[in-house]
């Protein structure tokens, strides 16, 4: 087997912006003071005079990000997750969401995967809030391949997107090939028993346990959802009425997230058992990342014990 | 100004004080106080100042204009009814469901609404944020905000200030309505933020005060932000809130309430009244 490559989404999303300015000059990038973190500094390094920095202002920050956008330019705005989505939720709701307008947010360090930073960093709120509001798109890639596609995507769409970044190195899940479409799922693996959705770099953890539940006889069907708003509809009823159980997995809140918000389709739609592996309404703690994702639940072992109760619990 | 010229701008702002008080008389709420006080500086603006063209609202070129103290939309829609947007008689569905005019500036609906506001303390950052724009594309447009005495508690627009004087954002010329008055009461009541004129200096503005009622003062401090070759421009505006309605002059209560149909009649009679002394 050929050799799996570490790399963080932040780091893809860094390269991305590059990559786009070598397609088109009208947009600028924004960040409060994290450009290092976040990676934007990789942009600016490349493109300076295309970078602004707002300080430690995000608030400001993102209504300057609808103003420069209503002029009928791209802009993307970037911070932490923590305070794109949470510290400036009004201003992304009231100045870019309901206008509708044209500013892709690039939200890092999202989730507990921050590591030591800890608790007051470790944002497993963003997807709930974003996708309360109306008119915007989530996407939230697996690996750097699907990251970059989703920044490249995301500039295409004109309408405000929020794209979801880790800080962790996570392996690169899929290869050139692997073809991102803005509001679709993919099928990662076929199975018949139960369905597992997965998010993020849930979506390592999914193929684990793919494997894990095969050793037992189980076969599940694997599904990434990289767009989290709009929810791939039509994936996730014919998974319901052909596996008949789903379990879903996200580096964030059990409450408001890619659980609830398969949930709220299968209820609706195909009412099957539905169990969420995520962060179970609890902060986060300081430690290394890798030991997190253990003590917070969110491993393939996880997943595995999950897929067995939402098949328990079928009818 | 001429002086013939300086009574037509009466007249349009005066005929815009109508509305303000149709439209909140019909919606039976709305804010007539601080949408009075801030008439003559919007009058100015589209009148006579902005790059703008009524039956081309959204040309790319346009000078923009974003009212941070958003509530005041009566006052923009007054304006921008009279100068051509739209038939002024879409005021009189203001705050009703489905109308175009919402109870806050819509800028997805509203022909001539550049940016949607009402949260207070976002306006003057999206303005900003306009001016990046031009500034980084090399256009000549420029961006004028309205912000409040109230909404300057918000600590948005100190955010704001210190970006748009640390990006030399000349092209930006904020309004600040200072009336005095917000919802629970004076500024001094409530939570002051004065010295306005020595916080936007601090904040390295050039800043210029005037009486935001007199067109003459407002033509001058514009033409003189526009001189400004490195900072933005503030301009301290002092009102009076409910300006030329008298029983609604500095009463802390006509902030957000709609005059019934006798009260309206009276004020309208005034309003007459006053133009027909021009
Ligand atoms: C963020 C935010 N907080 C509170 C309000 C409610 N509010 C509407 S108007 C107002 C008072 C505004 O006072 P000022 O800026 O002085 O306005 P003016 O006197 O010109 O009407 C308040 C508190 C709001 N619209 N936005
Ligand atoms: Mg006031």
């Amino acid at each position: 087997m050929a050799e799996v490559k570490n790399i963080a989404t932040r780091d893809a999303y860094g390269a991305a912006l590059c990559e786009l300015a070598e397609k088109r000059n009208d947009f600028v990038v924004l960040d409060a003071d994290l450009a290092a973190a976040t990676k934007t500094g990789t942009f600016k390094k490349a493109h300076p005079e295309m970078f602004y920095n707002c300080g430690i202002a995000e608030q400001n920050m993102m209504s300057v990000a609808a103003g420069f956008a209503s002029t009928g330019k791209l802009v993307f705005a970037s911070s932490f997750a923590m305070f794109a989505a949470g510290r400036a939720f009004e201003q992304v709701r009231n100045s870019i969401g309901y206008p509708h307008l044209n500013v892709k947010i690039g939200a890092t360090h999202a989730g507990i995967s921050v590591g030591e930073d800890g608790a007051t960093h470790q944002c497993c709120e963003d997807i709930a809030l974003m996708r309360t509001i109306p008119g915007m798109t989530i996407i939230n890639p697996a690996d750097a391949t699907e990251a970059r596609q989703a920044v490249l995507a995301a500039a295409e769409l004109d309408g405000p997107v929020y794209m979801r970044f880790g800080r962790l190195a996570v392996p690169v899940v899929f290869g050139d090939d692997y073809k991102f479409e803005i509001g679709k799922g993919v099928e990662l693996k076929a199975g018949t028993d139960v369905t597992v959705i997965a998010t993020g770099l849930m979506v390592k953890e999914a193929m684990e346990a793919y494997d894990l539940l095969a050793a037992e006889g189980i076969s599940a069907r694997i599904i990434n959802m990289a767009t989290i708003k709009p929810i791939d509809r039509d994936i996730i009823v014919k998974a319901a009425k052909e596996t008949g159980a789903i379990v879903t997995a996200e580096e964030h809140s059990v409450i408001g997230g890619l659980g609830s918000a398969v949930a709220e389709v299968v209820t609706e739609e195909c009412p099957v058992p539905v169990i969420k592996v995520g962060v179970n309404d609890t902060f986060g703690m300081s430690g290394p990342a890798n030991d997190l994702l253990g003590i917070f639940g969110l491993r393939a072992k996880d997943i595995v014990e999950k897929a067995k109760q939402a098949i328990a619990a079928k009818k | 100004m001429n002086e013939q010229r300086k009574i037509e701008l009466k007249k349009y702002s005066l005929e815009a004080k109508k509305q303000i008080i149709i439209g909140t008389n019909c919606a039976k709420s709305g804010h007539p106080g601080g949408s009075l006080s801030c008439t003559e500086i919007l009058t100015y603006l589209y009148f006579d100042k902005m790059n703008i063209d009524p039956k081309n609202p959204d040309k790319a070129d346009r000078d923009r204009l974003v009212l941070s103290k958003g509530h005041a939309a009566p006052a923009l829609y007054g304006v921008l009814a009279v100068r051509g947007f739209f038939p002024v008689e879409e005021i009189k569905q203001l705050r009703k469901p489905y109308a175009m005019l919402q109870g806050h500036p819509d800028k997805k609906h509203i022909p001539g609404v550049d940016m949607s506001s009402g949260s207070l303390g976002q306006g003057i950052s999206a303005a900003a944020g306009m001016a990046l724009s031009a500034k980084h594309f090399g256009d000549d447009y420029r961006v004028y905000a309205i912000i409040g005495d109230g909404e300057s508690e918000e600590g948005q627009v100190w955010e704001a200030a210190m970006f748009a004087a640390h990006k030399r954002l000349n092209n930006l010329t904020v309004f600040a309505d200072l009336n005095n008055l917000q919802i629970d009461g004076t500024l001094d009541e409530v939570n002051s933020p004065l010295p306005l004129d020595k916080k936007f200096e601090a904040f390295n503005w050039n800043v210029i005060v005037i009486d935001g009622h007199d067109f003459d003062q407002i033509e001058a401090a514009v033409a003189a932000a526009e001189k400004c070759t490195d900072k933005p421009t503030a301009i301290i505006a002092n009102t009076v809130k409910g300006k030329d309605v008298s029983f609604m002059e500095n009463q802390v209560n006509w902030h957000g309430a709609g005059p019934n149909d006798e009260q309206a009649a009276e004020a309208l009679a005034e309003l007459d009244e006053r133009i027909a002394a021009l």
